[in-house]
């Protein structure tokens, strides 16, 4: 076969606007997900044993099943369960924050544990609260030193946005899926769309380097 | 007047009794130094006294506040009691003017401004001036030790507990470490010191306490038991720390 350039470049605009979605999606679940992550990894890494316990089970169903599982529960689930109905952008978006802050609430819990023990009561040997002792010292060193993992995820989270496409939700795969019945050329679609994957996570990527960069621990 | 008073602690691990029944009362302007071999209960004691290891059996009061009083008293008794630790324990996100100003912010509750005012003040007395930006790893062990006790005075206690303050440092840091805690007990400041520095107790202090088997074995005046030690355990402990 010969490469089309024209069906490759007019496939352009309609993918860039499949993009937006994923990254609109990307944008408002992974921080939402890092959050109730972080909640999570609290919980699992502080809490009295029956809470962490909770935390325990909520993490391991989460990783114990596939995402594209969790997509269709939630999608099509909950109505039948528990009569509620989410469009699809909404239950992909709840679907990517719950996956994440499962993974993300491991990572949160290793970043607190690697925190030397010391940092911790030198804290509290100055009357600071248990409380404050995590949120000023003990989150901010951890924070630091989980970024690395912290970008994995992110990054993988990215990608698992394209799972969304069992759902309908217009993000980038599925606007080249759509293309694709269109025009048939699969080489020229599918390499487009790969190519803006691999910008949006080069960009992500690098922003996460500087961060690190900037906030490093000399 | 006790600024602090022990009775009848045990602390117990499972079945082993690290300390066995301590009684002791220090006074303020004390500066009371703690020797023994390792696992006589000498860190273990200190670490009783800001509560930052419960007491099995017994009491330790200071300056009114009881261990045992709950949460907001444990608290109290930090402020009143500053603590340096042997391994530093800098917050390593911080410069260490932060670190000096970290107590006064978020315990003491101050402003800015005059949070920054106290930890410039303290850092010049330990000697420090130079180093106020920098953050902890690029500091020497011996500066970032001093920043450690700036850091602790910055709450304004009421008495300092020193755990092993030099064990980690190289002989020459060591002696700047010290100067700073002479030039504290001279101000005035009482202070429990766990140490192995044999002859700075005896410069410096003015009651030794040789610890062994969780008990008080002897309790002094550091000139005597160390030139006459009244027990043989306490003569061979002596040939192995000097």
């Amino acid at each position: 076969m010969t490469f089309d350039w024209s069906a490759f470049f007019e496939s352009f605009p309609g993918l860039l606007y499949g993009a937006r979605v994923t990254l609109f999606v990307t944008l408002v679940s992974l921080p939402a997900g890092l959050l109730l992550g972080a909640m999570v990894g609290v919980i699992l890494t502080y809490a009295p044993t029956p809470i962490a316990s909770i935390a325990q089970v909520y993490v391991g169903l989460i990783r114990g099943t596939p995402m594209v599982v969790q997509i269709m529960f939630i999608f099509f689930g909950l109505p039948a369960l528990m009569d509620v109905r989410l469009d699809g952008l909404t239950a992909g978006i709840v679907a990517l924050v719950i996956n994440s802050s499962a993974y993300l609430a491991e990572i949160v819990r290793g970043g607190l544990l690697a925190v030397p023990r010391g940092l911790q009561e030198a804290g509290l040997a100055m009357g600071l609260r248990f409380g404050q002792v995590i949120r000023y010292i003990v989150g901010p060193v951890a924070f630091r030193r989980m970024i690395p993992a912290l970008g994995n995820q992110f990054v993988i989270g990215l990608k698992d946005s394209s799972l969304l496409i069992v759902i309908g939700v217009g993000e980038l795969t599925r606007t080249g899926q759509e293309i694709m019945t269109d025009t048939y050329r699969a080489v020229e679609v599918w390499f487009a769309v790969a190519i803006i994957y691999l910008a949006m996570i080069s960009l992500m990527a690098s922003l996460l380097k500087s961060l690190e960069k900037h906030v490093r621990i000399a | 007047m006790s600024i602090i008073e022990i009775t009848g602690v045990v602390k117990r691990y499972g079945s082993v009794d690290v300390l066995k029944h301590i009684d002791l009362s220090i006074a303020s302007q004390e500066i009371v130094f703690l020797i023994g071999p390792s696992g006589s209960g000498k860190s273990t004691l200190l670490r009783c006294i800001n509560a930052l290891e419960t007491v099995s059996e017994g009491d330790i009061v200071v300056d009114g506040l009881s261990v045992r009083g709950g949460k907001a008293e444990v608290r109290k008794i930090r402020l009143e009691a500053g603590m340096v630790f042997q391994q530093f324990n800098l917050f390593p996100h911080l410069t260490a003017l932060e670190n000096v100003m970290f107590g006064p912010l978020r315990v003491r509750g101050v402003s800015w401004r005059d949070a920054a005012e106290i930890a410039e003040a303290l850092l010049i007395k330990v000697g420090l001036k130079e180093r106020m930006r920098a953050y902890p790893s690029e500091l020497s062990g011996g500066q970032q030790q001093r920043t450690a006790i700036a850091r602790s005075l910055a709450v304004k206690p009421r008495l300092m507990l020193f755990d092993e303050p030099t064990s980690a440092l190289d002989p020459e840091l060591r002696f700047e470490v010290l100067q700073v805690m002479r030039q504290l007990a001279e101000e005035g400041m009482t202070m429990v010191i766990v140490t192995h520095e044999i002859r700075f107790a005896r410069d410096v202090g003015s009651r030794l306490l040789f610890l062994d088997g969780g008990r008080i074995m002897h309790d002094g005046k550091p000139d005597q038991l160390l030139s006459d030690p009244p027990s043989e355990r306490l003569r061979t402990f002596l040939q192995h720390v000097a």
